[in-house]
């Protein structure tokens, strides 16, 4: 029993081991460029461990049984009659549901340091009239407010573009240039049928729903060029819906804004 | 005189058709209507598969050349729409229902034997009037979830045949779901109770319910997007004051269920299965049963992980989350039943067993990447990318298709009396296995890195991952062909089987193979331990 | 050895040979209007939300009359007395009578469509006016869609209570059984959608 007990330690710690290890060092993400990549990936690492753990050790179950236990040429009859096992059965009740429960909490706790569980207040300054009910997409807010600066970025969406209004400069860019490490607050909508704005490399998304103006935080933390995706099937080009976001030093940021801004028109 | 509809002499076998007419045939007998789904699923397989393939052809390269761009709309939409509601729903509860359910109620035909002919009788034409769609003005092309706007404004023809031929669709799985409600609760043999059945029937009780309480709910919501197409009404249309999101919220509090509805009667035929082939009693049966009612109420309330990106308020989030994730621990259960009924048993190793064990893998894999899903904030990462793609054909192809096929390989003696060949169907399982994960493994990867789906055209960086998949379509397209010759040979000269080549004890196998038209010759017989394999060893000890 | 041929497992009963089973079909009716009534808690929901979420732009007509749904409130529950008479009629045999108050049900339901149809033309706004008018329609078109197929059965089985040769006696009374269940429910659902569409 006990030699049988050790093989049985044996492997669970093996498939611990490897799990951990893959889960440390395989990465199948893109790069980390928003605040909330991090965090993201964090979770992402949990979790793919605990699914490593639990998908390696039910394979070898599987294919075990079906070795171990596979009828030789000469066994005639069944298996043992045994119809269950009540404590075994509680036992993979319980734990399961503590890992889900642990896993549901942490998940939120996640999702709260990325901003998500706020309520964002309702007085966005872009605000045209006070009845228009805004949504609040992920958001990476530290505090309740939303940036009111020259970040604050109006994105309208369409079949099969984005577009990206910076109001403070009057102006209109099909590129979206923000500065690194600073929060940009965007007023999302759609002008026809359903997109999603989508970086991968900031792991945020966020659906444009026509007649529901959105608003999505996030804040950059590495220069770069990234995509801009939409992922919400939106018609025949939907594929070809793409644009970048370019993630640059302020005086970068600053030069760019200041080259493309145009007077205000007082009407 | 009284006129009262006795299900046991419904069928007149002289006003039957005889031999391989009657498949062709208005046919009451729930056998024949069996394989009539059974044989009409998988012509709409062969569709849908050929679909597939071009889509991988047309995704082999990371340009839009293979088709045009609304045709691959089309072609996606198609794909997804007959897989699901013409292949799995119609194969999975009505082929091995229609066929088994009886046999194990110890019933000579299902409740309502006219109802179950209907309900076969409205797949055929509807799915051919879907894919008819393709060639009046092209078929629909907004997915098949056919979220508004998209679906308001593209071509309207097929748009419109599309909900049309869901509708009907979804008809015929409400009666067939009523049909068996009525046949597992009242057409009982006396003698025979609840906790005694074999676990298919808790399983498609469960799917029936949910397939009652949910299905009617999408044909609401779809009447009221055709009122939106055809009348000009504003439900889900913003610009005439619509909400879209309310939408989603009753479309998918049909369509989630939906994938208990593909994916339960998978657990309930591996459950039936495996102890067969093990040769053991199928491990923890009240927990099975209870984890299946678990499933069904969990089921009903976690449609809103579907819309995790669509300016959900956060408490919805969260209660959405947990919910779905508690799925998980019934599922576990299962899974975990079922390796333990492999532990200690005596397998043999045959095709019917192997499909099943390459389920147990695939879903645990696509469990495990479902218990991720939802999480908000992962979700919200890979929501509508390849990753959900990825996951959800690990549940229902590597999950539910692999059951279906193992299924066949189980019960084929049962319906034709003869052996299909194990070296052909071994080599079937292999290429399918393989295929199977080369294709859709590398889709997770695709989705965490940033390739979203439903697109003909991606970033060229994911070019090399997905000819992989496409690869793996390739191979997932050839396996079918040994499976077929198999079928075909076996079903002319196969190796006789006798009536029960697997000794198993469920009540099916305790009549002639095939089975008389009214099932048994005498009385039903009263099965009480339908899992009681290696009792009587002990009890000669 | 697991065999078959073992008779502790097929235990064989010739008793049984002529058995019935009670009458399901009023069971399986049962779980159709389970089904049917998920289509209505769908449009309810919708409503309910739409309500809740979408502000009707301004200018919008809303405002319902009650006297008529009132009407058609009370129509339905009188109509549903009728109905449950009429069955008691028939099980002591009473053909005739069962007829006649099968007959003022139909009449009951016919009324009903027709103060349906009034309040459909006299109604100050059209199917695509707004949302509100949109899902009232949608509602009550689908409620009186059931109400028309009731009627209709109604009036079937109200010939098949002839007297002569009529197919609806006391010792076949599943038709009218299973339509008197239909009637109901959808007076049920005529009563919440009264209060949900017209009170609310």
């Amino acid at each position: 029993m006990l030699n049988k007990n050790f093989y049985l330690i044996l492997i669970i710690s093996l498939v611990f081991a490897i799990s951990f290890w893959i889960g440390f060092n395989v990465n199948l993400l893109p790069a980390e460029a928003s605040i909330n990549a991090p965090i993201y990936d964090e979770l992402f690492k949990i979790l793919f461990i605990i699914g490593l753990i639990i998908f390696i050790g039910m394979t070898i179950a599987v294919i075990y049984s079906l070795f171990k236990f596979r009828k030789r040429n000469d066994q005639i009859g069944d298996g043992i009659a045994l119809e269950g096992n009540l404590s075994l059965e509680i036992v993979w009740t319980i734990i399961p549901s503590i890992i889900v429960l642990l896993i549901g909490l942490y998940s939120y706790n996640i999702y709260d340091r990325m901003g998500g569980m706020k309520e964002l207040n309702h007085n966005h300054e872009m605000m045209s009239s006070n009845t228009e009910k805004i949504w609040a997409g992920i958001s990476q807010t530290s505090d309740n407010e939303i940036a009111i600066n020259n970040l604050s970025i109006e994105v309208s969406a369409m079949q099969f573009a984005f577009l990206f209004n910076y109001p403070k400069g009057n102006f209109i860019s099909g590129e979206l240039h923000v500065p690194v490490d600073q929060k940009v607050s965007m007023k999302m909508e759609s002008k026809d049928v359903i997109h999603a704005f989508w970086v991968p490399e900031f792991r945020i998304k966020q659906d444009i729903i026509p007649g529901q103006p959105t608003i999505l935080n996030f804040t950059p933390t590495k220069v770069g060029k990234y995509p801009i995706i939409c992922a919400e099937l939106c018609g025949p080009y939907h594929g070809g819906m793409r644009a970048s976001i370019i993630v640059e030093e302020e005086s970068d940021y600053n030069e760019w804004f200041n080259k493309n801004k145009k007077p205000e028109v007082n009407l | 005189m009284t006129i009262s509809i006795d299900p046991q002499k419904t069928n007149n076998e002289s006003l039957q058709p005889k031999g391989w007419l009657r498949y062709f045939s208005f046919s009451l007998d729930h056998k024949v209507i069996g394989i009539q789904y059974l044989v009409c699923g998988f012509l709409f397989y062969l569709i849908g598969g050929t679909l597939a393939s071009a889509i991988r052809i047309e995704l082999a390269s990371p340009m839009s050349d293979f088709m045009p761009r609304d045709v691959y709309n089309q072609v996606l939409t198609l794909h997804g729409t007959i897989m699901i509601f013409l292949w799995i729903v119609p194969v999975v509860n009505g082929a091995f229902g229609n066929y088994l359910i009886p046999f194990y109620v110890g019933a000579r035909d299902m409740a309502f034997p006219r109802l179950n002919a209907v309900a076969f009788w409205l797949i055929p034409p509807s799915g051919l009037m879907l894919v008819a769609s393709y060639f009046v003005e092209g078929a629909a092309q907004a997915g098949w979830t056919a979220y508004p706007p998209l679906s308001i404004t593209t071509p309207q023809s097929g748009q419109i045949i599309w909900i049309l031929s869901v509708l009907l669709l979804g008809g015929s799985s409400i009666f067939g779901g009523i049909n068996f409600i009525a046949t597992i609760i009242k057409l009982r043999r006396p003698g025979l109770k609840l906790m005694q059945l074999p676990m298919y029937c808790w399983a498609m009780l469960g799917t029936s319910l949910l397939v009652v309480l949910s299905t009617p709910v999408l044909a609401g919501t779809l009447i009221l997007l055709s009122f939106d197409i055809i009348a000009n009404t504003g439900f889900f249309n913003p610009v005439l004051g619509g909400n879209v999101v309310v939408y989603q919220h009753l479309f998918w509090f049909y369509s989630h269920p939906a994938v208990y509805i593909m994916v339960l009667p998978a657990f309930g035929l591996v459950s039936e299965i495996l102890p067969v082939h093990a040769r053991k009693p199928l491990f923890g049966y009240t927990t099975m049963v209870f984890s299946i009612m678990g499933i069904v109420v969990l089921g009903l309330v976690v449609w809103a992980h579907h819309m995790f990106t669509s300016g959900t308020p956060p408490w919805m989030r969260l209660f959405f989350t947990i919910a779905t994730a508690f799925i998980a621990v019934p599922t576990g259960i299962k899974f975990f039943n079922w390796v333990a009924t492999l532990w200690g048993g005596k397998i043999s190793i045959n095709s019917a067993i192997l499909f099943s064990c390459g389920f147990i893998i695939n879903f645990v894999f696509g469990g495990i990447t479902g218990v991720a899903l939802a999480q908000v904030p992962f979700d919200i990462h890979v929501h509508d990318t390849y990753f959900v793609v990825a996951h959800f054909h690990y549940i229902v192809y590597g999950g539910t298709v692999f059951i279906i096929f193992s299924s066949i390989y189980h019960w084929f003696p049962k319906v034709t009396g003869k052996m299909l060949n194990e070296k052909l169907g071994i080599l079937h399982f292999i290429i399918t296995f393989i295929g199977f994960n080369l294709c859709f493994a590398p889709q997770h990867w695709l989705g965490l890195n940033g390739m979203p789906r439903r697109v003909a055209e991606y970033d060229p960086q994911f070019q090399f991952v997905n000819q992989i998949s496409s690869l793996g379509a390739l191979l997932m397209a050839i396996s079918t062909i040994p499976f077929l010759i198999n079928v075909f040979l076996s079903v002319r000269n196969g190796k006789n089987a006798g009536d029960n080549p697997w000794n198993a004890l469920t009540p099916e196998w305790l009549t002639s193979s095939p089975p008389p038209v009214e099932n048994w010759e005498g009385e039903a017989p009263l099965v009480e331990e339908p899992y009681g394999y290696g009792k009587e060893i002990s009890e000669q000890k | 050895m697991t065999t078959l041929d073992s008779s502790k497992e097929i235990q064989k009963n010739n008793s049984e040979v002529n058995e019935t089973h009670e009458d399901f079909r009023i069971f399986g009716l049962i779980t159709f209007l389970i089904a049917d009534g998920m289509t209505f808690a769908g449009f309810f929901a919708a409503y309910l939300t739409y309500k809740a979420v979408n502000p009707l732009p301004d200018g919008a007509i809303y405002e319902l009359e009650l006297p008529i749904p009132t009407l058609n409130t009370i129509l339905l529950l009188v109509s549903s007395a009728t109905f449950h008479k009429a069955g008691k009629a028939l099980l002591k045999d009473k053909n005739s009578d069962s007829q006649k108050w099968l007959f003022f049900t139909a009449f009951l339901g016919i009324i009903f469509l027709i103060c349906q149809l009034f309040e459909y033309f006299h109604l100050p706004f059209g199917l695509t006016d707004n949302l509100f008018a949109s899902t009232f329609y949608a509602l009550t078109g689908f409620h009186g869609l059931h109400v028309t197929l009731g009627t209709l059965m109604i009036l079937i089985i109200a010939w098949q209570s002839r007297t002569n040769g009529g197919r609806l006696t006391s010792q076949n009374m599943f038709p009218l059984e299973a339509v008197e269940l239909y009637w109901h429910f959808v007076d049920g659902i005529w009563v919440i959608l009264f209060i949900i569409l017209y009170l609310l």
